[in-house]
């Protein structure tokens, strides 16, 4: 595939072949609609260029395959949609504590339980919040293209090998599926970092190394804890977003991926009937963009949360705005997609101060 | 008057421990075969000359802390998936020497799907599988191999077919794959037993080399503690009650030589 010419891809295929070219060693994973692609294309392609791939037996046995090679000092990927996903948050926890360099994607279908295979956003707290046991997190990356679903692949890695931390890429089942046109970076632009910590094989010029998670003493397991707490706090400072529209708007739209892009063309319909709309669209989902939502809610008339969940993201924007302006939010769930008319009559609402949070 | 000392008296090395255990005391029970294995499975490595190329994977169990004892790189994975990590770990370094190191709750209850699946794919590692009937780390309770009367602190009344089903002879089942290279069932409650259990132990590190499929390894092993016994009597109550149900010796072995 040449280097530098757009290409028209699917969201699943492009992180996929995102994922060869930013240098990965091993993927593992398990068949889920509507992230199957992912697998196929890996299993189809790697083969014939460099690395491992492997069809596991579950999603369970798929995560700890990745604790295993990431420990092992290799660059690894795991895919999956939000069933699977929770199949894996016992090794989610287990990396995180472990301090495993990883890259995860959970290309979201509605739910709860087997739920549907259409998109939907309603894994968020899953992921921002900590999934599995424990105090931990994950960086967390909210591709709206596919465009991003190809370039966050590189700074997945590039985040989780620089912080040894498990990354996600949260993204949901209309992004995986649908095409559009993308430039690919060139492979080898992701240089391996060096990785002492790595078991390999003991030579007898360093200590041994050993990866676990057991600390048995409370005073070492708190002291595990304040060290993963100190990260995040370093963490902090990739916080990522984009303002769509202008930064003093009268209505702030806050919606994160596939709804943000819904958001921004509501925005714009609002702005031709006089109403001045802005998207303020979080990148990173953790760290989250608290700083920048309090700012430009600030001066607002009202702010508009958009999820196609039931509610989970809005209250990280009301923890932001912190009551300084009213928080609206319009969700829908099981697969619904909103359309910009929908929002367009929230943001009418809010301009015209006939409804109130 | 000259004092001499037992420092003063040169004399000959007839044993020692290998090199590749560390110093760190074992937690293990007094009488316990983890601490045998250990030894054996290091004796090994040192013989064979490849603590640089050797990776283990420990359980949850009472082997929970294996990588405290074994001077080696080592994994400690999540309950029941050491057969997982061990396949990461080998299908990223393939030239290296893997082996899993779990107990029968581990191996043969919460990751049955893991262990069969891996042999199932002719992971080329080699699995050893401890079993002693019991859960020891949680205090005792029955385990997928306990054997049918056996009292434990979850079947006080004896293990009852019935109502709990019967001890999985998970070794068995793994011979029947076709990704299993070399299977075999061994003791430690014996110097001789011992000795046959190191032997399988380097052949299936040598079998690594010919990348053909998974090397299993069970060993029958005590809980004098869980099963509430000194050493002795759960040694003689080993070979009385479960060498019927988990004969020793080999089940499956290459077919080249």
């Amino acid at each position: 595939m040449e280097n530098g010419t757009p290409k028209l891809m699917k969201g699943n295929e492009a992180l996929a072949e995102s994922a060869i070219r930013a240098g990965m060693q091993a993927y593992f994973g398990y068949p889920i609609t509507p992230q199957s692609e992912v697998i196929e294309y890996l299993t189809a392609e790697v083969p014939k260029r460099h690395g491992v791939v492997l069809q596991a037996e579950s999603e369970v046995a798929a995560i700890n395959m990745v604790f295993g090679a990431a420990g092992a000092g290799a660059r690894v990927m795991t895919t999956s949609s939000s069933p699977g996903i929770s199949l894996m948050q016992e090794g989610i926890s287990y990396i995180a504590a472990a301090e495993l360099p990883c890259l995860l994607v959970n290309v979201q279908r509605g739910g709860p339980g087997l739920g549907t295979i259409q998109p939907a956003q309603g894994d968020y707290f899953q992921a921002v919040k900590g999934g599995g046991h424990g105090d931990y997190h994950m960086i967390v990356l909210a591709p709206a293209s596919v465009q991003e679903m190809s370039d966050f692949v590189f700074d997945g890695f590039k985040l989780a090998e620089q912080y040894r931390t498990p990354v996600m890429i949260l993204t949901d089942g209309a992004l995986g599926q649908m095409m559009e046109k993308v430039i690919l970076k060139p492979e080898g632009s992701l240089p391996y970092p060096e990785k002492p910590w790595a078991t390999t094989g003991k030579p007898k010029s360093r200590e041994r190394n050993f990866i676990t998670t057991l600390h048995m003493e409370s005073e070492s397991m708190e002291e595990v804890n304040n060290r993963l707490q100190e990260k995040y706090k370093e963490i902090q400072k990739e916080v990522r977003y984009q303002l769509i529209g202008d930064k003093d708007a009268d209505v702030l739209l806050v919606a994160f991926g596939l709804t943000a892009r819904i958001c921004s063309k509501a925005a714009e319909m609002a702005r031709e009937k006089g109403i001045n709309a802005a998207v303020l669209r979080p990148i990173t989902l953790y760290p989250y963009p608290y700083t920048a939502v309090a700012e430009h809610a600030k001066n607002a008339a009202g702010v508009l949360t958009v999820e196609m969940n039931a509610g989970q993201m809005v209250e990280d924007v009301r923890l932001a705005v912190n009551g300084a302006t009213p928080v609206h939010f319009k969700g829908r769930t099981g697969g619904m997609i909103p359309s910009p008319e929908e929002i367009l009559v929230e943001i009418e609402a809010i301009a015209n101060h006939t409804i109130h949070a | 008057m000259e004092t001499r000392t037992i420092n003063d008296i040169e004399m000959e090395v007839v044993y020692q421990k290998p090199e590749t255990l560390t110093e760190t005391q074992m937690h293990y029970c007094p009488g316990c075969g983890h601490g045998t294995i250990h030894k054996i499975l290091m004796e090994v490595i040192d013989d064979m000359g490849i603590q640089d190329r050797t990776v283990g994977v420990a359980p949850v169990g009472c082997s929970v802390f294996a990588y405290n004892y074994m001077n080696i790189d080592m994994q400690e994975a999540a309950h029941g998936r050491a057969g997982a990590a061990a396949t990461g770990v080998k299908r990223v370094l393939p030239d290296k020497y893997v082996f899993s190191y779990q107990g029968d709750g581990d191996l043969a209850a919460i990751g049955t799907g893991e262990t069969i699946h891996t042999v199932n794919r002719g992971e080329n590692i080699l699995m050893l599988f401890i079993n002693n009937a019991i859960y020891g780390m949680t205090g005792g309770q029955m385990a997928p191999t306990s054997i049918l009367g056996q009292i434990t602190s979850t079947t006080p009344f004896g293990r009852d077919a019935a109502a709990i089903g019967y001890p999985l002879k998970i070794t068995e089942l793994v011979a029947h794959l076709p990704g299993a290279y070399f299977v075999t069932r061994q003791s430690v409650h014996t110097a001789a037993a011992v000795r046959k259990l190191k032997k399988a132990i380097e052949m299936s590190f040598r079998y690594q080399d010919r990348k053909k499929g998974t090397c299993f390894i069970e060993i029958v092993s005590n809980c004098p503690s869980g099963w509430k016994m000194t050493p002795l009597q759960a040694n003689e109550w080993l070979v009385k009650n479960m060498f019927p149900l988990y004969p020793i010796g080999d089940i499956k072995v290459p077919k080249e030589i």
